[in-house]
């Protein structure tokens, strides 16, 4: 390919992956102040309730007793209910869905800013940090954006887009290199799937690891609740973590789905290992010798099996094992950022000097 | 026995979950005494318990890392060297704890080893188990399946005088086949007038569960004998030269504990041409290296020769051997002769690259036939070109400008009492400088072509021009080399196949549901009350569907003539 037109292709690609960048920061603040109106919307549903209740009691004559644990059932079912609600039925958070349709446009900019870049190079886009990082994150917003057809997880938006701003935009600004040809051990079939099946698995753990955070979060929301409701009278309303939560499905729930989805980014991730053991194989002539990124990849495979197995342990599951995941997503991106600069190995193909 | 899968069941407030098959031994209840055979027991049940797996499992991650933030000699024996040489006091510490063998290191293996007495130790128990399970039916109905968390119920009324029981046999019949058909195992559990049947089906996941666990302890035999049987050996092969596969023209050989260096596979492989490209001045990337490609002519013994290549990401394979392309480099042609003009030296000599447009380093030794010894060292560059201190470097790959620049010295190399010395080293300890920096005399500079005297009279050496007739500038004047990798690995098959099985263990270990599901008809009067409910065994986000999908159906299925009034 002529040089000049690769060049301009490859500028035209920076600037819809800055085009994308600027929306997703859109989608970031639109989903933010969504959590943000939830979070005032629980609070004058209670106050509603509250009022209702205080008539009720007023007119029975009663004690108040365990009325915030069957609240936080009700919100927890309604939570749950929406959870699952079909694309048409869900609740109208106004500013989630501003912030849906704001992550939607900026992967179309995304997308295209990856393919112009794939044309540019006349290869696959994902052989080098920068790429790495365009591919992975459009990765993260892709499988979030397909999710959100089964499952209303808006409230994991903020996290995501948020997550893809400074991945994104910060490889963009550190890591961005010009095109230049593959290196030879590059050039292979399993350019093309290892590495790709490894960043959808990145993608997939990325939503675990959000959904584990909002789990701990709703967990001690729900047992600050507990103990409010066994005291007498509570004195003051207890905190108990950002009000949006009451708008957030149970910790059980958040757990369970963040299990389903680090499932799904273990078997790929099993795959990464086996595909990436075969290319070794063929590249350096041994499939495995605990290069640097060869005992990351391990690591991070052992601490997942390690979260499966919490699953299944008695005092393991809840909290501890989801400290696991994201103790596990800590390592991927631990595994994309400082090992691949800092850390020296065979695996030197981030593209920087 | 084991505690597995149902250690979380057990401790779950919910009665009707069922404790799963391998069922769970309460461990916190203390035996009054413990024998020998007591203790050994316990601990037995310790090593194989669902949290120690956790733990050592835990472990093992965490004492992964340190490999990676330490060379390893396996993987980088010079950055080891280099670590020692940076860190003189931590160095010696780390190494005893084994800081730069982490993976063969005595706690590593320790962690590794436990690890997996305990999935042994979990897995044949549950194996049995399994077999057991498997030809067992499925349990009683429970007598209240409106406690369980899938459930559906219908009141069916049918005009006076229908006979509802008769209604309910067919029901409970057609269930009875629909689940069957779903790949469910039934059994019919009858108690009175009230009708049911129960099923169970997906024990592929505890199957797949144990395919993938077995897989595991087969990975790593495979590793651990396969390594017996493995070797990897190293050579070098100039250009028009030929390797022979026996133990004198190895480099360097690793066996094996198994294998016999006197029976390796006979073949010869004779490097024809090394090529390579460079990306030209100005590109993008200018001099980077590709399309490297050391075609070769193999034979084996008593056979014809055959072309071959080797690339990278393509090796070679031959006779169950598979050669890698690991490097290449500059062999100057370099002819000695002593002051009387009789050649006392002429070699091909590999320099070996120190940096992308192969600026190589290399020494020629001189045993015999000048008055004393003589080594010259120095560098190759296939692109001279001045730094701004005054020193040379290669500025490109290719041949545009060679330049090899010698220092001389003359004394004792060191090689007679037969200490085995690297060829690409030099130990000057017992030698004297003539030539090169240190001294007042200039190193000696050659292009391809040229003769220069030896200092102090001790003859001329010669820098030969190996240019095919008709060859443009320097193109092909200075001969290349490739070093070439040769490896046997019994066990890498053996690895992917159970890794293979091991991923499809997982995914059905994963993905396969393990339900129980019961229908329940009772005639009332006249009217039929009908009652389905699921259980999860295990992690079963679907169940609630699956159970309401079924009800449709079956309720769908009951739309005949025999039900003549539905609501
Ligand atoms: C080499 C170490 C081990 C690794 C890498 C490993 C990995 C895994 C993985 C990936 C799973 C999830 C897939 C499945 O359900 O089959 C799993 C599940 C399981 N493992 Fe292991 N395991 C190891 C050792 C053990 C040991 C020692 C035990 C017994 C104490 C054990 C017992 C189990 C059980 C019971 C499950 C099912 C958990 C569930 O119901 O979700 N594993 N293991």
């Amino acid at each position: 390919m002529p040089e000049s037109s690769a060049l301009t292709l490859d500028s035209v690609s920076v600037l819809l992956v800055w085009t994308a960048i600027t929306i997703y920061a859109l989608a970031f603040i639109a989903y933010a102040v969504d959590l943000a109106r939830r979070g005032a919307d629980a609070v004058d549903a209670k106050d509603a309730q509250l009022e209702v209740r205080e008539r009720e009691l007023v007119a029975a004559g009663g004690v108040a007793t365990g009325g915030s644990v069957g609240e936080l059932r009700a919100q927890e079912k309604a939570a749950e209910e929406n959870l699952n609600a079909p694309l048409g039925r869900r609740k109208r958070f106004v500013w989630a869905r501003i912030g849906t349709s704001l992550t939607v446009l900026g992967f179309l900019f995304h997308v295209a800013g990856d393919v112009t870049r794939g044309i540019a190079a006349g290869r696959v886009p994902w052989s080098n940090m920068y790429e790495f990082a365009l591919t992975g994150t459009m990765l993260i917003v892709a499988v979030y954006l397909a999710v959100l057809i089964r499952y209303d997880l808006r409230f994991l938006g903020s996290f995501i887009t948020g997550l893809t701003v400074v991945l994104l935009g910060g490889s963009t600004l550190a890591f961005y290199v010009e095109i230049t040809p593959l290196a030879d051990p590059l050039k292979s079939v399993w350019l093309v799937i290892h590495v790709f099946v490894a960043t959808l698995s990145t993608a997939l753990f990325a939503l675990a690891f959000g959904l584990s955070v909002m789990q701990l979060m709703q967990a001690r929301r729900e047992r600050r609740a507990l103990v409010a409701a066994s005291a007498e009278a509570p004195a003051q309303p207890v905190k108990t973590g950002p009000r949006f939560l009451a708008t957030l499905p149970g910790s059980d729930a958040l757990e369970s789905l963040a299990y389903r989805f680090a499932i799904l980014g273990f078997i790929f991730w099993t795959f990464t290992l086996i595909a990436g053991s075969i290319w070794a194989n063929d590249a350096w002539g041994r499939y495995w010798g605990f290069d640097t990124k060869e005992v990351w990849t391990f690591v991070i495979w052992v601490l997942y099996a390690g979260y499966i197995h919490a699953r299944a342990t008695r005092g393991w599951r809840g909290a501890r094992s989801a400290w696991l995941s994201i103790i596990g997503f800590t390592a991927v991106l631990f595994n994309f950022t400082i090992v691949n600069m800092f850390f020296k190995g065979l695996h030197a193909y981030s593209g920087l000097s | 026995m084991s505690r597995s899968r149902s250690e979380s069941g057990t401790a779950t407030a919910d009665p009707l979950r069922p404790s799963d098959h391998a069922e769970a031994e309460a461990s916190d209840i203390t035996q009054p005494v413990l024998g020998v055979v007591g203790w050994l027991r316990w601990g037995w049940r310790q090593l194989t318990s669902m949290r120690t797996a956790l733990v050592l499992l835990l472990l093992l991650a965490i004492a992964a890392v340190p490999g990676s933030l330490v060379p390893q000699r396996s993987a980088d024996p010079n950055g080891v060297t280099q670590y020692f040489a940076d860190n003189p006091d931590l160095a010696p510490v780390l190494d005893n704890l084994s800081m730069f063998d982490v993976y063969s290191s005595p706690w590593f293996s320790a962690i590794y080893i436990l690890l997996f007495i305990s999935l042994i130790g979990c897995v044949i128990p549950r194996t049995k188990h399994h077999w057991k399970a498997l030809r067992a039916t499925p349990p009683r109905t429970p007598a209240r399946l409106s406690r369980l968390d899938a459930h559906r119920s219908e009141t069916i009324e049918f005009d006076s005088g229908a006979d509802a029981a008769a209604a309910a046999t067919s029901a409970i019949e057609a269930a009875q086949q629909q689940l069957k058909k779903s790949g469910y195992r039934v059994e019919r559990y009858d108690s009175g007038a009230m009708l049911s049947v129960s099923a169970e089906r997906g024990y592929l996941r505890e199957t797949g569960n144990l395919v993938f666990h077995a897989s595991l302890v087969g990975v790593l035999l495979a590793v651990g004998f396969g390594g017996g049987f493995t070797y990897t050996g190293q050579t070098v092969i100039l250009e028009g030269r030929t390797f022979v596969n026996t133990m004198l023209d190895y480099t360097s050989f690793n066996p094996g504990r198994f294998v016999d260096e006197e029976a390796l596979e006979p073949y010869a492989l004779t490097l024809d041409r090394f090529d390579v490209t460079y990306q030209p001045l100005g590109a993008q990337g200018q001099g980077q290296a590709g399309d490297f490609v050391a075609n070769l002519t193999t034979q084996y013994a008593g056979e014809e020769p055959v072309a071959g290549e080797v690339r990278v990401n393509h090796p070679l394979d031959m006779g169950g051997d598979r050669i890698y392309l690991m490097g290449n480099g500059y062999a100057p042609t370099l002819t000695v002769r002593d002051a009387d003009g009789e050649i006392v030296f002429s070699e091909s000599v590999p320099f070996l690259p120190q940096d992308t447009n192969m600026t190589s380093l290399g020494v020629v030794k001189i045993t015999d036939g000048l008055p004393d010894q003589m080594a010259l060292q120095g560098f190759f560059y296939p692109t001279q070109a001045p730094l701004h201190t005054g020193a040379f470097a290669s500025a490109y790959p290719a041949l545009v400008n060679p330049v090899v620049s010698l220092n001389v010295w003359v004394g004792d190399l060191g090689i007679d009492d037969g200490t085995p010395r690297s060829v690409y080293t030099l130990d000057p300890s017992e030698m004297t400088q003539l030539a090169g920096r240190g001294t007042d005399v200039e190193p000696i500079e050659l292009a391809p072509g040229e003769t220069a005297d030896l200092p102090d009279g001790l003859g001329s050496i010669t820098f030969e021009n190996e240019a095919p007739e008709g060859a443009q500038g320097y193109e092909e004047s200075v001969k290349r080399y490739v070093s070439l990798s040769i490896h046997r690995d019994a066990a890498a098959t053996w690895v992917l196949v159970f890794a293979v099985l091991a991923t499809a263990g997982l995914l059905a270990a994963l993905f396969v549901p393990r339900r129980r599901m019961w229908v329940k008809a009772t005639p009332r009067g006249e009217s039929l009350h009908l009652e389905y409910a699921g259980l999860a065994r295990g992690e079963d986000p679907t169940l609630d569907a699956a159970v309401a999908q079924f009800a449709q159906r079956h309720l769908d299925g009951l739309q005949s003539p025999a039900y003549p009034k539905v609501d």
